[in-house]
């Protein structure tokens, strides 16, 4: 079976500077990787070419196992989820609005928009009789992140990104959406890509994790072959506070 | 006082059919130029080259003497020559420049990650204009319109020299045979409109502002 995302020996410039450079990873169906490396070392950007909100200048991007470029970025992005910092909420539309946005763009009957919206409200544990109403600027940055996982699950896509999802949250509900991200993970079928700077959160959460650094990917393996074997001085060193 | 609250009511029917013309003519010229400004402000958000220029000349045009204006108007054909389609060219030129600027601002300040979190969602360009960047633009694209019918009530007073009709007549008028109740029958009632216009639109700014 083709991975459900693949780059190979990708390489972007972004204003004038090399921020990837023959990079390359795959991410099989239902796999959860974590994208570790220092700021700037261009994790968002290697998510961006995901889904098409950037052009690779070299290399190819594989989604769904064709070419990302062979696809309609609008039908391709629909089919990706894309979760962001601080959820990325419309602050003008209800929570219920928010979650049932895609599904709304896919022209979903009014009812099954309604049905989804309280399923996944549900699901990322904010009951849909207390929250579908209210709007982004009335919920705690824990809870818009839960809303933008929801909004970014509402079509059952089969491959989540996830873009530094719990970076803006303070440790106590950082720990706790970890854990409920778990659970998620066990009921979904989607495969996730997903960007942290945070090394302890992609060893607790991955089951791969690929460590980037200068613009190609240092080593990726399961988080005991690099806690174990790290590939050089710089994986062992982004590893090194790490408990085993 | 007394004087002038009796002189105002025996010519209440001649100032409400001019107030009603006077609301027409702005109201005409604030609808063309919301439906050339709003249009012409997103699409400078698209072309940022074009920006500079096309709001420097609406700069300009706002810098043009209203009554010079009109009466360069005059010998324009098709939209110049004597009455109200003049007015209200004059009117959609000066109520341009802070909806058109006024769109410009309000699309920009969308934050970026909002309009990313809508790309990356897979809304096509026309669905984040219509659904996410107008309507958080909205409160700002009022504040023009509300600067904009505001100056425009206060300006269409002097269309009435071109013949356009307005609370200017009486003001003319009154000028002419050197009559401070006419002029006063003319400037009180545009003052009021001015005031009536500037609150509604102020609350509809409010509560669109409210909204986000």
């Amino acid at each position: 079976m083709p991975p459900i995302l693949e780059y190979v020996s990708v390489s972007k410039r972004l204003g004038g500077r090399p921020v990837l450079d023959g990079f390359t990873l795959a991410v099989a169906e239902g796999e959860t990787v974590a994208l570790v490396g220092p700021s700037g070392s261009g994790k968002t950007t290697a998510l961006k070419l995901a889904n098409r909100l950037l052009e690779p200048d070299a290399g190819e991007v594989r989604v769904f196992g064709e070419p990302a470029a062979s696809r309609d970025a609008v039908a391709l992005r629909r089919a990706v989820g894309w979760v962001i910092q601080e959820g990325g909420l419309f602050p003008h539309w209800s929570v219920e609005d928010n979650v049932t946005a895609l599904p709304r763009l896919l022209g979903w009957p009014p009812g099954r928009q309604r049905q989804r919206a309280v399923e996944l409200l549900e699901s990322v544990g904010l009951p849909a009789a207390d929250f579908a109403r209210r709007r982004p600027r009335e919920l705690s940055g824990g809870q818009r992140q839960r809303v933008g996982v929801a909004r970014a699950l509402a079509a059952e896509p089969r491959l989540v990104l996830m873009d530094e999802p719990f970076g803006a949250l303070d440790p106590p509900s950082r720990r706790a959406i970890q854990e409920e991200f778990r659970g998620w993970r066990a009921r979904l079928r989607a495969a996730v890509l997903f960007v942290t700077h945070d090394v302890a959160e992609a060893f607790r959460l991955a089951d791969r994790v690929a460590v980037l650094a200068g613009g190609s990917v240092r080593q990726v393996g399961t988080p005991d072959e690099i806690r174990r074997r790290p590939a050089d001085e710089l994986v062992r060193g982004f590893v090194a506070g790490l408990s085993p | 006082m007394t004087g002038l609250g009796a002189f105002l009511w025996e010519r209440r029917g001649e100032i409400a059919a001019l107030a009603g013309q006077h609301v027409l003519l702005v109201a005409a010229a604030t609808a063309i130029a919301v439906a050339v400004g709003v249009p012409l402000g997103v699409a400078l958000t698209r072309r940022p080259r074009l920006a500079r220029p096309i709001l420097g000349a609406a700069n300009v045009i706002q810098t043009i003497p209203s009554l010079a204006l009109f009466g360069f108007l005059i010998p324009v054909p098709f939209l110049g020559g004597i009455g109200a389609r003049t007015a209200i060219v004059a009117l959609v030129l000066y109520g341009l420049l802070p909806i058109l600027r006024n769109t410009h601002a309000g699309i920009r300040s969308v934050d970026p990650a909002i309009v990313e979190a809508a790309d990356g969602l897979g809304m096509t360009p026309g669905q984040r204009l219509r659904l996410v960047e107008l309507p958080l633009a909205m409160p700002v694209v009022v504040a023009g319109v509300r600067v904009a019918v505001v100056v425009g009530v206060g300006l269409a007073t002097i269309a009435a020299a071109i013949g356009a009709g307005g609370l200017g007549v009486l003001i003319y008028r009154g000028v002419a045979t050197v009559d401070h109740r006419l002029i006063l029958a003319g400037a009180v009632p545009a003052a009021l409109l001015a005031i009536l216009f500037d609150v509604a639109l102020g609350f509809a700014e409010k509560r669109l502002s409210s909204r986000r």
